[in-house]
């Protein structure tokens, strides 16, 4: 994904409000966009306080900067810069976050972001985007420029099937027209549910939904997950992040909100270490119930 | 000038003595900058960013002196409801870039403005007028680094040097030794001046180097101009009583 941020934001580049800023992070990646941005990409060091409030200051000014570290580093340090100088102006400044939930694996806890969406969309005006595929970054990046606000775009990588296409992006998604549970999947962890979901026989398969951007309300559900659920009574929400300020307690009250709850709501988050043991993403995520295996066993 | 400077600072008093709000003794050390900053320096090209947003007061009366606020607005500070609230509002006030308040954000703000205007090729300073205690926050030396290294020569950052902060002086809180020393060692132009003074104000504040960054460290007094709040850290926090009042504004209206 973070290629293809990396080569959608080379066409952005010769825009005059384009102006991208890293907390010197992106080797091996954003090469060709500082190649084509020239002075308006900036190394602003490994200092994200300052390099937030600069960014501010480019967009009260009318540009439209894009600002990158990995996932644990753009939204906890600079926190009070995205709230007070950011999200209180309102301003068009894209918070970029490579490698969202524990996709730094075994580099440790102070590389897992798993709180950073919710911690977010506690800021007035700012919406996340979690691209589940490769394919829907150019999509995410396209509606957070129109959008002309806050945004957090959270990365990862895409781990859907070999030769998989999934539908045009969207931010409720149908991946999978199936009966039972009602699954919704938040960004990149579709991918290997997906390929397990797959694999099942097809009449046994659940209706699964795939959700890339937030927060939620009542408004943004689509009546077709509405019909979905009417089916189902049983909704699971699945999502690599903690449970507080999650994608499942959004769901939840929408639905209590608008009197559509379902007799049956599970909800897997990410439970931080259980074990006090650290490893890969796929470790994490097992110990969480979050891997494949694990959603296909609670179908 | 002068008259202004008074007439300014009359209206500080009245303002923040009707709305019964404290933070008076920050808001009297650096209201002769910015008055004569904006009166006498900054053309429509030029920009300015408060860093230290507990002086809102100071702000709101430089703009109600520029004709930009009004009688009825400055009535509104403080009250419900409001856009001159205690610090500085992010929308509702022409001329306010910035919602500042706590500190160690305006440096970094207004980095990104002169970064900007660099990127376009656009005339003008970018003025940030800071607190001294402010320099605790280590986000301001982060902005400075910035500023160094991408040698931002179109920003100008004023020191309200006062010597007093939130919970003692700045030299027993967190003593930082001399300030022009520290900024000198980052490439920055130093001046050192009288922040009660019109014309070293004006003249510093005209600087406009070819390949620094300029910053002003202006001497102040916390409470300036009225003898019972000048140098006590109680007037960072205190409203005025009626006679407490009637006094600054006798003070005042001597000068």
């Amino acid at each position: 994904m973070r290629n293809m941020l990396s080569s959608t934001l080379v066409d952005y580049a010769t825009r005059p409000e384009f102006v991208f800023l890293t907390g010197d992070l992106g080797f091996m990646a954003l090469e060709p966009v500082r190649q084509a941005a020239g002075p308006r990409f900036i190394n602003a060091g490994v200092a994200e306080q300052n390099m937030v409030s600069v960014a501010a200051g480019l967009a009260r000014t009318g540009f439209k900067p894009w600002v990158y570290s990995i996932a644990p580093f753009i939204y906890a340090r600079p926190f009070e810069q995205i709230r007070n100088d950011v999200c209180h102006h309102k301003l068009p400044v894209c918070l970029v976050g490579n490698g969202g939930g524990y996709a730094y694996g075994v580099m440790g806890g102070t590389h897992h972001a798993i709180e950073d969406y919710g911690v977010l969309l506690a800021l007035p005006h700012l919406t996340a985007y979690v691209p589940a595929f490769a394919e829907d970054v150019p999509a995410a990046i396209s509606r957070i420029d129109a959008a002309n606000r806050p945004a957090y775009l959270r990365l990862g990588r895409d781990e859907s099937p070999q030769g998989y296409q999934p539908p045009t992006y969207a931010p409720w998604r149908k991946v999978i027209d199936g009966v039972g549970p009602t699954l919704v999947i938040v960004g990149p962890l579709a991918g290997g549910i997906l390929g397990a979901l797959l694999q099942m026989p097809e009449a046994k398969r659940p209706a699964t939904w795939v959700l890339a951007e937030l927060p939620i309300d009542a408004s943004t559900i689509p009546p077709s997950f509405y019909e979905d659920l009417r089916d189902s009574d049983h909704l699971i929400v699945v999502e690599e992040h903690v449970a507080q300020g999650g994608a499942g307690q959004m769901i939840a009250l929408a639905l209590l909100v608008g009197r559509a709850a379902p007799k049956r709501f599970e909800h897997r988050y990410a439970r931080g270490y259980p074990s006090g043991l650290l490893g890969s993403q796929a470790f994490h995520r097992k110990e969480s119930g979050l891997d494949p295996g694990s959603i296909v066993a609670a179908l | 000038m002068i008259d202004l400077l008074r007439r300014a600072r009359l209206r500080l008093l009245q303002m923040h003595y009707e709305s019964g709000v404290g933070h008076i003794g920050g808001n009297l050390s650096c209201l002769d900058l910015m008055l004569t900053l904006h009166h006498r320096v900054m053309h429509s090209d030029d920009r300015f960013v408060l860093s230290k947003g507990h002086a809102a007061g100071a702000l709101y009366v430089t703009l109600w002196s520029l004709g930009d606020l009004t009688e009825d607005d400055l009535k509104s500070f403080h009250k419900d409801p409001t856009h001159l609230a205690g610090h500085p509002p992010p929308e509702g006030i022409q001329n306010i870039l910035f919602a500042t308040g706590s500190l160690g954000h305006g440096l970094g703000l207004a980095a990104g403005v002169a970064l900007g205007k660099q990127l376009r090729k656009d005339p003008g300073r970018v003025f940030c007028l800071m607190s001294d205690g402010e320099w605790n926050e280590g986000s301001n030396w982060e902005a400075l680094a910035f500023i160094s290294h991408h040698r931002l020569n179109n920003i100008s950052i004023i020191v309200d040097l006062n010597g007093l902060q939130g919970f003692g002086s700045t030299k027993e809180v967190a003593d930082i030794g001399v300030l022009a020393d520290r900024f000198r060692g980052l490439a920055l132009d130093v001046v050192c001046i009288d922040g009660h003074n019109p014309e070293s104000i004006e003249e510093a504040l005209r600087l406009d180097p070819a390949d620094k960054a300029v910053a002003i460290i202006a001497t102040t007094v916390k409470g300036h101009g009225v003898s019972f709040m000048e140098n006590q850290m109680a007037w960072h926090y205190l409203p005025m009583n009626a006679e407490q009042y009637l006094q600054a504004s006798e003070e005042i209206g001597r000068r």
